[in-house]
C-alpha cells in the first residue's frame, strides 16, 4: 500500500516536472538552430544501406550458428555430434562478448605507437557510441550507423575462431579449447583485423586529397601534402601494402586456417586414425549445414560492400558462380579420378569457392569469378584427398585443406582479377579525383606482390601466434581430453549428454 | 522343440516372413546386425579418406518351432531368402530347452 503511494507520488511529481521544463524543451531547437545547421553538412544513413547491413549481420551469425555447427557436426562421429554443436556456440557467444568489451577497440581505433598491428582501448566497452553515432563505407559521403557496423564486423570475429574447431575436432578438451578462443581472438583475431581493415575511410582520404589539389603555394601544398600522408599511414599495416581482401580472406580463412593445420599437429592424431572407420555421422547435417553456410555467405561478402548498391550486387553475383564452379569443378575432378561423384565432395567444393572468392568478391568480375571456382575446387580436392594423406596430417574436417589452401588461392587470385582487362573493377583510388572512388591504373606487378606480402605475413602471424598460444594453453589446462574419454566421446565425456537418445 | 536361427539379408525379410506365415509360424524376432562370410565388403570414401567397410549390415532372424517343423522352417526361409549371389547368409538350427509364454504360464509347445 505505501509502496503504490509512493509510486502515485512520484509519477506525479514527474508529469509536473515535466510540465514546468516543458517551455524550455520547446525553445531548444531555437537555442542550437546554428549547430545543428553545421551538423547538417555530416552526411545521414541511408535507410535502404542501414536496412542492408541489420541483414547481412543476422546472415553471418546464421554461418555460424546454424550453419557451421552442422556442417561441422554431421561430419564427425555420433558420440561428439554434442561437442561440435557445444564448441561451436559457445565459441561464438564468447567471442561476442569479447567483441564489445575489447575486441571492436583493438581492431578499429588508433593504436597509436603500434597502430601498424593493433589498434588502442579508446572504444572499450563500446565507450562514446551511441545510436548516432556513424562510420563511413566505401563510397565518399556515405555512412552508416556504427551500431550496425560494429555488430556486422562482430559476427567475423564469431565464425572465424569457430572455424578452426574442425582441425582438432572429436579430442580437444572444452576447457582448452574456451582458453584458447579467448586468447587467440585477442591476440591473432583482434591485431589481424585491425592491420587489414582498419583505415581513416574515403572521406578523410578524400577531403585531404582535395585540400591538396586546392593548394596553391609551395608552403600550402607541403602542409597539404603531409596531411595526406598522415591520414594515409593511419591505417593497418596490410592495408597500407595495398592488400585487397574485400571480406576476410587473410583475416578470416587463411588465419583460422593455419590455426587449424597448427592445432591438429600439436595436438595429435585421433585414436584409431588410418585404421578404424571415422566416418561422417550424418551427411544430411552436413548439407543443411554448407547450404546455410551459402545463404549466409550472401551477408559475409556482400555485406562487406556496407553499402545497398551495383558493387553489392556484383559480391552477391560472385558468390553464386564461384561456389558454383568449385561445386562442379570438385565433384567431376572426383569422379574422374575416383570413380564416384560424392556429396561430401560437391559441399567441400561450395564451402572451397566460398572461401575463394571471400576476398575477390568485390573486386573481380563474375567470368574472372567462375575460373577462381573451378580452380579452387580442384586444388582443395587434391590437397584433401592426396597431399593429406601423404603427409599423414589429422586435419580432422580439413580446416587447412579447404579454409588456408582455398584462402590462399583466393587471396592471391584477387591481385590478377582485380584486372580491369579480365573484368575486375581496379584497384581501389580516393585520390586522384578527390570525393570519388575510380580505379586506379592496374599493374600486375605490385598489385600480385602485394597479395603474397599479405598472404605471407599472415601465415607467418597465425602460425606463430597461435603455437605459441596452444603451447601455454597445454601448460596451463591440458589440450587433449584423455584416451579413454576421445574413445568413450566427448559427448558424455566433456558434457555428460548425447546428442541421440534412441 | 528348436530354435532356427538365420542371416539373411535386409531386403528379403518380408518375402521370409510371408513364406513362414504360409507354412503356420507366427511368431519371430528379427535383430540387426553386422557381419561379414565370403561376402566382401566395399570401400567408403570421405574426401579421399578410404575406409574398406568389411562388416555388412543384415538381419538375424529367430524362430521358435515344434521338431516336426523345422524342415520346413528351414526349406522355406532358405527358398524365401535366396538371391544365389554371394552374401545371401545362413541358417541355424539349435536346440532349445524350455519356452514359457509370460502372459499365460503356458510352457514348452503350447507357449510356442
Amino acid at each position: 500500500m505505501k509502496l503504490r503511494h509512493l509510486l502515485a507520488a512520484g509519477l506525479g511529481g514527474a508529469v509536473l516536472a515535466l510540465a514546468l521544463v516543458e517551455p524550455s524543451l520547446a525553445q531548444t531547437p531555437t537555442v542550437e538552430a546554428p549547430t545543428a545547421a553545421a551538423a547538417a553538412a555530416a552526411p545521414v544513413p541511408n535507410k535502404g544501406d542501414t536496412a542492408w547491413m541489420l541483414i547481412s549481420t543476422a546472415l553471418v551469425l546464421m554461418m555460424s550458428v546454424p550453419g557451421l555447427a552442422l556442417f561441422y557436426g554431421g561430419l564427425v562421429r555420433t558420440k561428439n555430434m554434442l561437442s561440435v554443436l557445444t564448441q561451436v556456440f559457445a565459441i561464438v557467444s564468447v567471442a561476442a562478448l569479447l567483441w564489445v568489451f575489447y575486441g571492436y577497440s583493438l581492431a578499429f581505433t588508433n593504436g597509436g605507437g603500434i597502430n601498424d598491428f593493433v589498434g588502442g582501448f579508446s572504444k572499450a566497452f563500446l565507450r562514446g557510441i551511441d545510436a548516432n553515432a556513424t562510420v563511413g563505407t566505401f563510397s565518399n559521403g556515405i555512412v552508416i550507423p556504427e551500431y550496425v557496423y560494429l555488430c556486422f564486423q562482430m559476427t567475423f570475429a564469431m565464425i572465424t575462431p569457430a572455424l578452426i574447431v574442425g582441425a582438432f575436432a572429436e579430442r580437444m578438451k572444452f576447457s582448452a579449447l574456451m582458453l584458447f578462443s579467448v586468447l587467440w581472438l585477442t591476440f591473432i583475431y583482434f591485431p589481424m583485423a585491425h592491420m587489414v581493415w582498419y583505415w581513416g575511410g574515403p572521406d578523410a582520404v578524400g577531403n585531404a586529397a582535395r585540400a591538396l589539389a586546392a593548394a596553391t603555394d609551395e608552403t600550402s601544398r607541403k602542409a597539404a601534402q603531409d596531411a595526406l600522408d598522415a591520414v594515409n599511414a593511419d591505417a593497418g599495416m596490410l592495408f597500407k601494402w595495398g592488400a585487397l581482401d574485400f571480406a576476410g580472406g587473410t583475416v578470416v580463412h587463411i588465419n583460422a586456417g593455419i590455426a587449424g593445420i597448427v592445432g591438429c599437429l600439436l595436438i595429435g592424431k585421433r585414436i584409431g586414425y588410418g585404421r578404424d572407420l571415422l566416418a561422417p555421422h550424418s551427411l544430411t547435417m552436413t548439407m543443411i549445414g554448407a547450404s546455410l553456410l551459402w545463404v549466409g555467405w550472401f551477408g559475409f561478402n556482400a555485406g562487406s560492400n556496407l553499402e545497398a548498391n551495383g558493387s553489392a550486387a556484383l559480391a552477391m553475383l560472385n558468390t553464386f558462380v564461384a561456389t558454383a564452379a568449385a561445386a562442379v569443378s570438385w565433384l567431376f575432378v572426383e569422379w574422374a579420378a575416383k570413380g564416384k561423384p560424392s556429396l561430401l565432395g560437391m559441399l567441400s567444393g561450395a564451402i572451397a569457392g566460398l572461401v575463394a572468392v571471400t576476398p575477390a568478391c568485390g573486386f573481380a568480375g563474375p567470368m574472372g569469378s567462375i575460373v577462381l571456382g573451378l580452380v579452387a575446387g580442384a586444388v582443395c580436392f587434391v590437397m584433401c584427398s592426396t597431399v593429406k594423406n601423404a603427409i599423414g596430417y589429422d586435419d580432422s574436417l580439413d580446416v587447412f585443406g579447404v579454409h588456408c589452401v582455398g584462402g590462399i588461392i583466393g587471396a592471391l587470385a584477387t591481385g590478377i582479377l582485380v584486372n580491369p582487362a579480365l573484368g575486375g573493377v581496379g584497384v581501389p583510388d580516393y585520390t586522384t579525383k578527390p570525393g570519388e572512388l575510380v580505379a586506379a591504373a592496374y599493374e600486375f606487378g605490385p598489385a600480385f606482390l602485394a597479395q603474397a606480402k599479405a598472404v605471407g605475413f599472415t601465415i607467418l602471424w597465425s602460425g606463430i601466434g597461435s603455437a605459441i598460444l596452444y603451447k601455454l594453453v597445454d601448460v596451463l589446462v591440458g589440450l587433449r581430453v584423455t584416451s579413454d574419454e576421445e574413445r568413450e566421446g566427448l559427448d558424455v565425456a566433456d558434457h555428460g549428454e548425447r546428442a541421440y537418445n534412441y | 522343440m528348436k530354435i532356427v536361427m538365420a542371416i539373411i539379408k535386409p531386403f528379403k525379410l518380408e518375402e521370409v516372413r510371408d513364406a513362414l506365415t504360409s507354412i503356420g509360424v507366427h511368431g519371430l524376432t528379427v535383430t540387426e546386425v553386422k557381419g561379414y562370410g565370403r561376402q566382401k565388403g566395399h570401400t567408403e570414401i570421405y574426401r579421399g579418406a578410404e575406409y574398406a567397410v568389411s562388416f555388412l549390415p543384415k538381419l538375424k532372424i529367430e524362430v521358435a518351432v515344434a521338431v516336426d517343423l523345422v524342415s520346413n522352417v528351414v526349406d522355406a526361409i532358405a527358398a524365401a531368402a535366396r538371391t544365389g549371389q554371394i552374401g545371401d547368409g545362413k541358417i541355424f538350427v539349435l536346440p532349445l530347452e524350455k519356452a514359457v509364454r509370460i502372459r499365460t504360464g503356458e510352457t514348452d509347445i503350447d507357449a510356442l
